[in-house]
């Protein structure tokens, strides 16, 4: 089992998280990220990498991904440590400290807890078939974490974004077939991916079935075989070893809301004065607090960590004030 | 006065919501149903960028056509058909007046 121990595990890496890191940095504290999507900067990376952000003091506007680019190095000296691609699953408190398993079994110790996680836990879009929980992980793929499972089987990639076309092709050099399942007739995806996708199905490397969708889902044990409905009513049986929906994510509290949190309307409801939770040492920052005149802004979510660190060293040195110190003043010391 | 507007939203459980709105309130209809608390998450803060404000327009009021963006989304979503858009896109104003529309299930 993989096991941590640091200061402050911080549950979500987007802006917030990342910030927290380097306030408590600061104070000498070191920090664990958690996220589960496998790249830190939650919206900013998975929703609008590419759009300005105009509210960010002193820079007049910043694209979003620059913003995470420039929160990584900004924190760089405090060494953070990042469990990327695994989601929180259990939270329990010990007689000293804090204990977080992942779904994929990671441990991580700590004397405080910052939830930082925005609009809760990126989820794949399932698509609408019935069972389709049952073949999960048994043929039943939405994520694809290594390619080489893949290596000489039979796959069916249904969606028509980016991430469909792209793994449709990347996998037609390591599949024995691919077939791409199209709900319409146009793909909207990056023009090169299409286009690159449209000479594969012309080379014959992947099976292209536009206006359909996979309806049905067969198997004893693990998947076997798809049925896809077209629109013009025909029916396609398919065998397969892998049925791969890509159709993006969506947000989900997950399992944060089993952690006796005080919540309202599925967000954590926080003390302003360091936006502490009603359990003593977890503490809620950014998007997924809320509190009366609560605004969901980047900057707000600084502001936010940053008092949050002050009381979090309190806790993590038995009741020791942090000394307020100027960053102009003393500089960036590195933590080991 | 300013010159209210009346909007008709029908709920996740089929209950019909009407609303008397400023027409020059500069919101879209995804924040209206936010504020009105009709269980649209609009995650992604209106850039058609998550999908979670798709509805199923019910009136014949002629609206603008989707842009490039907004097809996208809807090309990823589930429960589309041919009525549907996402709310965060429509901007409320005179030519929405008496607008019916309804909020399409969770993704």
């Amino acid at each position: 089992m993989n096991v941590h121990t640091t200061d402050i595990a911080i549950i979500g890496a987007g802006p917030c998280g990342l910030f927290a890191v380097f306030e408590a940095g600061l104070l000498g504290l070191k920090c664990h990220l958690i996220d589960s999507l496998p790249l830190p900067g939650g919206q900013l990376t998975e929703i609008y990498p590419k759009k300005p952000i105009y509210d960010i003091p002193g820079l007049p506007s910043i694209l979003a991904s620059e913003l995470v680019s420039n929160l990584m190095k900004q924190i760089a000296p405090f060494k953070p440590e990042f469990t990327l691609g695994e989601t929180v699953v259990d939270l329990k408190r010990q007689t000293e400290e804090f204990e977080l398993v992942t779904n994929q079994g990671t441990l991580i110790r700590s004397k405080v807890i910052a939830i930082a996680a925005g609009l809760g836990n990126f989820e794949p879009r399932k698509p609408l078939i019935d069972d389709i929980t049952k073949f999960e992980n048994k043929g039943i793929d939405y994520i694809i974490p290594d390619p080489e499972k893949y290596r000489n089987k039979k796959l069916v990639i249904s969606g028509g974004g980016d991430s469909a076309l792209d793994w449709a092709i990347f996998l037609t050099d390591i599949a024995k077939s691919v077939s791409l399942i199209h709900r319409r007739t146009e793909f909207r995806g990056a023009p090169e991916s299409v286009n690159k996708v449209k000479q594969l199905v012309q080379s014959g490397k992947i099976e292209l079935i536009t206006n359909a969708e996979v309806k049905e889902l067969s198997g004893s044990t693990h998947l076997e075989s798809v049925k896809i409905h077209t629109d013009d009513g025909t029916v396609i049986e398919k065998a397969l070893d892998y049925f791969i929906p890509l159709f993006g994510l969506v947000p989900k509290l997950g399992p944060i809301a089993d952690w006796g949190l005080k919540l309202n309307k599925s967000a954590i409801e926080v003390n302003t004065f360091d936006y502490s939770t009603n359990i003593p040492g977890i503490f809620a920052i950014g998007d997924i607090n809320t509190y009366e005149g609560k605004l969901k802004l980047i900057l707000c979510g600084f502001h936010e960590a940053t008092l949050m660190v002050q009381s979090a060293y309190k806790i993590i040195h038995n009741g020791k004030d942090p000394s307020f110190k100027y960053t102009t003043v003393t500089g960036i010391k590195e933590l080991s | 006065m300013d010159k209210l507007i009346t909007l008709h939203i029908t709920d996740r459980n089929d209950v019909i919501h009407e609303f008397e709105i400023p027409a020059d309130c500069g919101f879209n209809l995804m924040e209206i149903c936010k504020s009105a608390e009709l269980g649209v998450m609009g995650t992604c803060g209106g850039l058609a960028l998550c999908g979670s404000c798709q509805v199923y327009i019910q009136s014949d009021h002629v609206l603008h056509l989707p842009s490039d963006e907004e097809l996208d989304m809807l090309d990823t979503l589930f429960h589309v058909n041919d009525t549907s858009r996402l709310a965060c896109q429509i901007k409320v104003n005179e030519s929405i007046d008496g607008i019916k529309f309804k909020i399409a299930p969770d993704q």
